[in-house]
């Protein structure tokens, strides 16, 4: 008992020291892979500052020698930036709060009121979610010309609020089902009915899932590219993702114009990065394992 | 999934209010059906957006139809001539060469990483030092996709791209390529674009399902003098197969539908070298207006993300009904 006790301490010992040399090359390896990582961010930060004139002599790689930040501003007006943001935050915004809402009532519908065929019900929105936009864009441009909404941002909230619906309604059944009954029970005895269970005490309880839903439906939206590309050809209506995949695809821009584009595209999603980190870990968890 | 835990919870609820309460099962009825409305705007707005947009693609896929005047029935005609068109073919195969950077690598990688944060530098650094390497894996993932396909095509450029110039910096110019506009490595280069961009969706599920895993089991596999490698095979992996079949399934489906990286980086050029189905059919539906050849692309396409989707759930739901068992 005491022999081996003392043999496995010792084989510890052995081995902490062991780890402990070779910790460091590990957790450099790690660093150096996760630099990798940033270092496209910071070239494109590095560049976006320089002018063209010591771009074109320096090359790509050297640190600036000053903040030259006209670049940016020329090219925030050429492409009115600022239109585009708004655009992107009116349609992100509305699609998710619409699509949290959307979401909400038909988890209650399945989750909580146990409809029958539920599971069909289910199946099918999570068959909605993984349908390829391939196969919905043209009809849906086509629909939405003849309906008089081709070209605006009202077409392109009404449809990503239901397909981001249908991700939210599979998950939120999900977790609506474990919903403890006896609150509900509770409630209904108290005399609320069905609509004030709802918001009085299913959407007040699940704040922090529908948090994390606003959050993905957001950032999602934000990233669209496909449909926004077909359904917004105006410049006033365009999306920054869609502003600055055309302008790319034109191939018109010099290098200078080309990092003060990527510049404003990568800000507005590290600040979303840095504001939601932890919301968006930790719903990929919520997401993934349900 | 969810049925499971459904069944149980409503047999439970059946226990505790059944007998006594008999004369309630008339209203039980009937608030069960209500809340079918709830259902209601829900549905309405998917048959409009969703299904109805559906049919009419799946429809048009048999037909010969230019966008304008109404379409003229062809049968089969455009599934046939598919079927001949190796630009098709090609772009199906450039699917699997982006199943293999969009899924295969990122989860393998994946794995590896998130084995070694959370195993190694979580235990001996912190784990906030772990969740700062992980917010680096990550943040490709918060960014449009038009915006890293600038920031790339910009680094791989030929001329002054960083890439290039980093080469020649370090004495490797003779290693200079056209790195997207060579027709023999323009879809490396996407797939490697796509690994960078993917790696950090498999790194946070995996570091999340890692959480689960009792810390004992690594204690006593390290007391066992188990390595490193053996801890991983043995302890990690089978821990964690529910993730690893959810992140696979995911990640092949996104694959499949990779539209906006190709759209930025290569237009599916250089001479179709990176063509995939979903640009395919963007093209043929806007640039070239053969709808019903567009619809019957993206009809194909849809069969088999279906068909993966399907499959994908399958494994899911049985995974979880095999740990439900396990529990009770």
């Amino acid at each position: 008992m005491t022999t081996s006790v003392r043999t496995a301490r010792t084989g510890r010992t052995v081995r902490t020291v062991r780890t402990a040399v070779s910790r460091y090359p590990v957790l450099l390896a790690l660093v150096i892979a996760a630099l990798f990582m940033v270092v496209p961010f910071l070239i494109v930060a590095v560049n976006a500052v320089k002018s063209p004139a010591e771009y074109s002599a320096d090359g790509p790689l050297s640190l600036p020698d000053g903040l030259y930040l006209d670049g940016l501003k020329s090219f925030w007006e050429r492409v009115d930036f600022g239109q585009k943001l708004i655009n992107s935050f009116l349609i992100s915004g509305a699609v998710a709060a619409g699509a949290v809402v959307l979401s909400v009532l038909n988890a209650y519908a399945i989750g909580i009121g146990r409809i029958r065929g539920r599971t069909w019900v289910l199946a099918f929105f999570v068959l909605a979610n993984v349908l390829p936009q391939e196969a919905l864009v043209y009809p849906v441009y086509y629909l939405s010309k003849e309906a008089g909404l081709y070209d605006t941002r009202l077409s392109v909230i009404i449809v990503f609020t239901v397909i981001q619906a249908a991700f939210g309604t599979y998950l939120l059944s999900a977790v609506l089902g474990r919903f403890p009954r006896e609150i509900i029970e509770a409630a209904r005895i108290d005399g609320a009915n069905r609509w004030q269970v709802l918001w009085r005490i299913v959407v007040p309880v699940s704040r922090p899932t529908l948090g994390v839903l606003l959050v993905f439906f957001f950032i999602w939206t934000w990233n669209e590219f496909l449909l926004p590309l077909v359904m917004l050809i105006s410049n006033d209506n365009q999306t920054v993702s869609v502003a600055l995949g055309v302008l790319q695809g034109q191939r018109l821009m010099d290098a200078t114009m080309t990092n003060a584009a990527a510049l404003l595209g990568v800000l507005p999603a590290i600040v979303f990065f840095l504001v939601f980190q932890r919301t968006l870990t930790r719903g990929i968890a919520v997401g993934a394992v349900k | 999934m969810t049925v499971t835990v459904e069944q149980g919870a409503r047999a439970a609820g059946r226990h505790r209010h059944g007998g006594p309460r008999r004369p309630r099962i008339r209203t039980r009825i009937r608030i069960r059906d209500s809340y079918a409305l709830f259902l209601l705007p829900g549905v309405l707005a998917f048959l409009a957006v969703v299904v109805v947009p559906f049919l009419m693609n799946t429809g048009v896929s048999f037909t010969d139809w230019q966008g304008v005047g109404s379409p003229d029935w062809s049968g089969l005609a455009n599934y046939r001539e598919l079927m001949d068109d190796s630009a098709f073919w090609a772009s199906f195969r450039h699917s699997l060469f982006m199943v293999v950077a969009m899924a295969v690598v990122p989860t393998a990688i994946g794995l590896v990483l998130a084995a070694a944060l959370f195993d190694f530098v979580g235990k001996h650094f912190g784990s906030r030092t772990a969740a700062v390497l992980r917010a680096c894996f990550y943040l490709p993932q918060v960014l449009p996709i038009a915006v890293a396909g600038i920031v790339w095509s910009w680094i791989l450029a030929p001329d002054n791209g960083s890439l290039n110039e980093l080469l020649k910096a370090v004495g490797l110019g003779s290693w200079q390529q056209d790195w997207l506009g060579d027709p023999d490595l323009a879809l490396y280069s996407v797939m490697g674009v796509m690994v960078w961009v993917q790696i950090g969706f498999p790194l946070v599920v995996f570091m999340a399902g890692l959480q689960r895993v009792d810390p004992q089991l690594y204690e006593a596999a390290e007391l066992d003098g188990a390595g490193w490698w053996r801890r991983f095979r043995h302890i990690t992996l089978p821990q964690i197969r529910p993730e690893i079949h959810v992140v696979l399934t995911w990640c092949t489906i996104a694959a499949l539908k990779v539209f906006g990286a190709v759209y930025v980086l290569t237009k599916g050029g250089p001479g179709g070298a990176t063509d995939v189905p979903s640009y395919f059919s963007f093209t043929t539906f806007f640039e070239k207006t053969q709808v019903g050849y567009g619809a019957a692309i993206s009809t194909v396409l849809t069969v088999l993300v279906l068909g993966l989707a399907l499959v994908g759930l399958r494994l899911q739901t049985r995974a979880e009904d095999a740990e439900e068992g396990l529990r009770t």
